[in-house]
């Protein structure tokens, strides 16, 4: 195995791990601030992906837009989503949102379905997007170069609006602990509103790069890589935003070499292998790398 | 409540309950019957599911991956030896046997419950949605593993041409097995242990019950009857593939718990039948309106609009009144 294929190798868990960050991102904020595991989290990814399509494929409107209006649009999903189903029951076991979750998650799978077809769509996008760089044994596409530096510039923006602004101030309050935070007169509602609207735009940012990424997207998409998501932020300890960066970095990688380094034969195994590391983890350090010790998880 | 009540309700239901099936199979014609075959196994799923998630509040999603254990091994044991021979690669012992449904159906739902058991031992040591989470990648693993062990399942072709022997007279007697058990382990004081549990298990452990031997127990039952849900339901579809038990099945069986009530086998029982009959409904409404989806949609929205408004269900955690007067305590 030559040191130019590792490398190739780890670009490409690179390339996977800056999605899976900006997908763990939004289920860490969500859970830090209400305790909820969000089903429908990944298939924010899957609507993001899709209103990239549009735009690209039937408007035909330019790049930086595309992007823009996707994150505003996964915004209002977040929103939409969080005064639809989430803030009803609020206050509710925790359990009862996680029903309502999956819930919500099969109902966007099947509104999926139900007005775009379960058949997969091609998806590309404009040439110079495409175009390969070579740089010695490593060669890669502009729009993986573009995923990972804009991963890399939202989570910078991401991690100045939590720790320098305001809003970042009340988002951290709420999630040490809400009643407190109520009692400071931090309007809680809006709060938790921001986190599912930042959470929400991140997802459907990366749906936009799975798009570019894998040239093909269906209504089905979002649901493994939600889910890996997920198993991403555990690793990374749930609630912590950083936590959730290096755990969607750490899985990607992971999985890539996974895939790349052993036999072929065992590549169909990948899906197995993110989920028995999941429960692993789980056991033996429910808190992941960063989180607090305060939650019970065992 | 005295015993002989009791005694008196189960023989009338029983009875009723076999004249039932005898009218219903002379009555009906095969499409029907076969809807009323998936309510009865529908109800299975539901009842046993109600133990593991209703009584002892274990938050389990793995339940798809305890049917497919149950359905895969009933297939094996039942299929014709000649047929077996042709298109599988078993070890010689398997690929030579050829059980009867009983006894097939039964090693079927033990297998799925020593799963339950190794499963459970490491992962009922986590709590409330991250048991769940836990659960739903056991489920993901299973089906990977299915797929990816071509020799012996065929991947993703899975087995087709099993033989038909689910009929009434196999599903409603499982029926009524898992209702009984059910209902006599609530009534019973290790039915109120796993309530305990359910309750505030820091309580109950203080009062002497063995958590974790609880929670293991109560996820193994849960587990064999999904399994024999699953060779059941693997006999009357005759054919079976990894993604018959997907997570689309988890969230059904969680549905019809959550409508029933979490925790009443009444409930469980009723919201098993009412979830059958929607599905049913809603499939002829999907095809024409050549709206694929539609019944999904619905279901979801039933499920969050319950969970908004009745969060308790039909009938929360109890038996109706008539049933049981013990449960009023």
């Amino acid at each position: 195995m030559s040191t130019g294929y590792l490398a190739q190798q780890i670009v490409n868990g690179l390339i996977l791990g800056s999605m899976y960050a900006l997908v763990a991102i939004g289920f860490s904020m969500i859970y830090g601030i209400i305790r909820l595991i969000n089903f429908a989290h990944g298939d924010v990814v899957m609507i993001g992906a899709f209103i990239t399509l549009y735009l690209l494929q039937a408007l035909g409107a330019p790049f930086p837009f595309v992007a823009l209006v996707v994150l505003i649009s996964g915004a209002i999903i977040g929103i939409l989503i969080e005064k639809g189903a989430f803030r009803p029951m609020r206050g509710a076991p925790q359990v009862t949102g996680f029903i309502a979750s999956l819930a919500v998650s099969i109902m966007l799978q099947n509104l999926g379905i139900l007005f775009l077809t379960a058949q997969p769509r091609n998806f590309t996008f404009p040439d110079y997007l495409q175009s390969v760089i070579k740089t010695g044994p490593v060669s890669f596409r502009v729009v993986d170069l573009v995923i990972m530096l804009s991963a890399l510039a939202l989570m910078c923006g991401l991690m100045l609006l939590v720790n320098k602004t305001r809003l970042g101030m009340a988002m951290r309050a709420t999630a040490e602990n809400i009643d407190v935070a109520r009692l400071m007169g931090i309007n809680i509602n809006r709060t938790i509103m921001a986190t599912f609207a930042i959470g929400s735009a991140l997802a459907a940012i990366a749906g936009l790069m799975w798009g570019g990424k894998f040239g093909q997207i269906d209504p089905l998409l979002g649901f493994v890589p939600g889910l890996k998501s997920f198993v991403a932020a555990v690793i990374g300890g749930v609630g912590s935003i950083p936590g959730a960066i290096l755990g969607g970095y750490v899985l990607g990688l992971s999985e890539v070499l996974f895939v790349g380094l052993l036999p072929p034969i065992y590549s169909a195994f990948r899906d197995a292998f993110v989920f028995s590391t999941l429960i692993v983890i789980l056991l033996i350090m429910p808190n992941g790398i960063f989180g607090k010790k305060t939650e019970e998880r065992t | 409540m005295n015993p002989n009540r009791n005694r008196l309700i189960f023989m009338t239901l029983i009875l009723m309950g076999i004249g039932f099936v005898a009218l219903v199979r002379s009555t009906v014609d095969e499409y029907v019957l076969s809807i009323i075959n998936f309510v009865g196994i529908n109800i299975v799923l539901a009842v046993s599911l109600n133990i593991t998630n209703g009584f002892t509040g274990l938050f389990s999603l793995g339940h798809p991956g305890f049917m497919a254990i149950g359905g895969y091994v009933t297939a094996f044991l039942t299929f014709p030896v000649a047929r077996k021979s042709m298109f599988l690669e078993l070890p010689p012992w398997l690929a030579n046997l050829e059980l009867p449904f009983f006894p097939a159906l039964l090693i079927g739902g033990v297998c799925a419950g020593l799963t339950g058991l190794l499963v459970g031992l490491p992962v009922l040591r986590l709590r409330g949605h991250y048991l769940a989470v836990a659960t739903l990648g056991f489920l993901i693993i299973v089906q990977v593993l299915i797929t990816n062990w071509e020799s012996v399942t065929r991947g993703p072709l899975g087995l087709n041409g099993l033989p038909a022997f689910t009929n009434l007279w196999w599903v409603y007697p499982w029926v009524v097995l898992t209702v009984y058990v059910s209902w006599k382990l609530k009534f019973s004081s290790y039915g109120r242990s796993m309530i305990s549990i359910r309750e505030d298990d820091t309580a109950a452990q203080c009062l002497g019950v063995n958590l974790f031997q609880t929670r293991v127990v109560a996820l193994v039952v849960g587990a064999f009857f999904a399994g024999v849900a699953g060779g059941l339901w693997a006999h009357l579809v005759t054919a079976i593939t990894p993604t018959s038990f997907s997570l689309i099945m988890a969230f059904h069986i969680v549905v019809m718990v959550v409508v029933g009530g979490t925790g009443s086998i009444t409930g469980a029982f009723i919201g098993a039948v009412i979830f059958s009959v929607l599905t049913e409904i809603f499939r002829p409404l999907e095809e024409s309106l050549d709206a694929y989806g539609i019944g999904e949609v619905l279901m979801a929205l039933i499920l969050i609009l319950i969970l908004i408004f009745r969060p308790q269900g039909l009938f929360g955690s109890r038996e109706p009144g008539f049933l049981s007067v013990r449960d009023r305590s």
